[in-house]
């Protein structure tokens, strides 16, 4: 488009974007590369340049390693178990002719619109011990022996706990994602199956399953972003990392190192190797599944 | 015989299908709705089994948790942080949005390649150089000012709200611009409108239902946000999310539960009226954007 004072509209509508962006996000994120060569301790300005020693000491940080064998199977699981949750219920939703299905698709949605201090505090109240919503229901069901399982207390549990709330966050939205792609697969598809006599299950995997496959590889990728990102700020109130450092997972260590503990250094070389980490699991995962695209 | 049996295998089908979906619901709703039951419980009922339903409705919950938990002043900071940076976030993207979709510039490949990079780019992992930064700037300004202002600033928070989540909503904005007919353009500009008019009085209208809806997921981003609020805000003025995390660790050790449900309950409300208000849109606009925090 030729006119006069083109230039000067097209500038000014972009300089304030482009400002804050530069500012609060292109600084920082080049910030951490560069403080990761640091050692950088305390509010005091006296930073050292130590070249990678930071990257040495965290190959034997037996915290970090624990945060990510933490980490690696919340993705693992939380991946598994809310994907094959989510597209059942989509497969339902939109294949079944449901009473209700309206009320069960706005229903299944609520929590991923809850802030994660809600949910941390809806599920410190459900895995609580006494006070507990699910221990309160064993005790009901079985007044004289039921023992309080410590969800939240018992380090080979705690991180189980927090995938169960990371899945009930989940669910909604993935299911209203798959939903949204199972509802352009056209009906005369299934009609076909049908005559042929082919059942649920056989629909399922032979018509929905490749027609949705792009779909589920996109969101296999969200799930490795998210995970690491979710289970940060699930862990950091709902547990604080413990007990003893047994739920801490990746970006909850780095924050720990560098806010609490004031090693920003140490903590940024946390954050270039989860960010590495995150970037070549996508781009193994996104091989790996890779198909030919079916059409209709 | 046969269609018999098919007919009993197709009823049992059913079934599970229907177990299977009211048990999710009931997953959902009953903790929230204990939620809500807890709120309006005295002191001494938690004490009992946390299935029983409330003996009265116990209000003075509401006035301890708005009162002497300060819920009543992290609301409001919270409706201003939110409210700032939506206003913010709107004024600086939807002219950087129109135009990276409609002017052919010098460098604006570059731009837009910056600003899809942005989309990877996680808050979280940025978090603490921001505050670094913005303490950097406090020393700044203790030798100018005598003061530092960059923290504890809830128009700076808002600041850094709007900016973290520009790339996305410049992301969906420009998408939608790029859909529209330019028609409506060239006949305003045969009108003699200059740009800024155009924009302003015919994209900006017609872009409404997509700005709608970046207002949407950014509102609920704004309003549920937590780790900027708590690394920038270190000082005793707090949002809500934030508040309530502090209410949830502090009633559990004085064993001083109603208040804290009643946080939630004052956290979650809005949000949860909003969200039955626009679910259709919000669903619908979700899977355009394939937007995931």
């Amino acid at each position: 488009m030729k006119q006069k004072g083109s230039k000067i509209f097209v500038y000014s509508c972009i300089a304030p974007a482009l400002l804050l962006f530069a500012v609060f996000m292109i600084y920082p994120t080049i910030s951490v590369f560069r403080m990761s060569l640091y050692e950088w301790g305390g509010l005091s300005a006296r930073r050292t340049f130590v070249g990678l020693k930071n990257f040495k000491v965290l190959l034997d940080d037996r915290f970090f390693l624990r945060s990510f064998q933490n980490t690696v199977l919340i993705i693992t699981l939380v991946t598994i178990i809310t994907l094959s949750i989510a597209i059942i219920f989509a497969y339902i939703l939109i294949r079944e002719r449901i009473k209700g299905e309206n009320f069960f698709r706005v229903v299944f949605y609520i929590p991923n619109i809850l802030s994660i201090a809600v949910i941390a505090a809806v599920f410190s109240a459900i895995y609580a011990p006494d006070q507990g919503l699910i221990n309160g229901l064993g005790r009901l069901l079985n007044p004289d022996t039921w023992v309080n399982i410590q969800f939240l207390g018992n380090p080979r549990l705690v991180v189980y706990s927090v995938i169960g709330a990371m899945v009930w966050q989940a669910i909604g939205y993935y299911m209203v994602m798959y939903m949204a792609s199972m509802g352009s697969i056209p009906t005369h598809l299934y009609e076909a199956a049908q005559i042929e006599g082919a059942n649920r299950v056989r629909q399922f995997v032979d018509i929905t399953l490749p027609l949705i496959w792009e779909t589920v590889r996109t969101t296999l990728v969200f799930f490795i972003i998210s995970s690491i990102n979710i289970s940060f700020l699930l862990v950091n109130v709902l547990t604080g990392g413990g007990p003893n450092g047994a739920s801490e997972v990746f970006l909850s260590y780095l924050y720990r190192q560098a806010y609490n503990n004031a090693s920003y250094g140490y903590g940024m070389a946390i954050g270039v190797v989860v960010f590495l980490f995150s970037f070549a699991l996508a781009g193994l995962v996104s091989l790996v599944t890779k198909r030919d695209v079916v059409q209709y | 015989m046969n269609t018999q049996r098919a007919l009993y295998r197709e009823r049992f089908a059913k079934a599970i299908i229907y177990i299977l979906l009211i048990a999710l619901a009931i997953s959902i709703i009953v903790p929230l709705f204990w939620v809500f039951s807890a709120s309006i419980k005295e002191n001494s009922e938690f004490y009992g089994n946390p299935w029983s339903l409330p003996k009265g409705l116990h209000w003075q919950n509401y006035r301890d948790a708005i009162r002497k938990a300060r819920l009543g002043e992290y609301f409001f900071n919270s409706v201003f942080v939110t409210a700032l940076s939506l206003t913010l976030l709107i004024a600086v993207a939807v002219p950087c949005a129109y135009v990276l979709a409609r002017f052919n510039f010098k460098g604006r490949k570059i731009v837009n390649l910056l600003f899809m990079a942005g989309l990877f780019v996680n808050v979280n992992y940025i978090v603490v150089p921001i505050f670094l930064m913005l303490l950097g700037w406090n020393d700044i300004a203790w030798e100018i000012l005598g003061r530092g202002i960059f923290l504890d600033n809830l128009v700076v928070l808002s600041v850094v709200y709007a900016s973290t989540n520009l790339p996305f909503t410049i992301y969906l904005l420009s998408n939608y611009f790029r859909t529209l007919s330019r028609s409506f353009e060239e006949a305003a500009y045969i009108d003699g409108a200059s740009h800024f008019k155009t924009m302003l009085h015919v994209m900006v209208p017609m872009a409404k239902p997509s700005i709608i809806t970046v207002i949407l997921f950014n509102f609920l981003a704004f309003w549920n946000e937590y780790i900027i609020a708590l690394t920038l805000m270190p000082g005793p003025r707090k949002t809500l999310p934030v508040g309530l995390v502090n209410l949830n660790q502090a009633q559990r050790a004085a064993a001083d539960y109603g208040p804290l449900y009643t946080g939630l309950v004052i956290v979650m409300l809005p949000v949860l009226i909003l969200y039955i208000m626009t679910q259709k849109r919000l669903t619908q606009g979700m899977t355009i954007g394939g937007i995931k925090e």
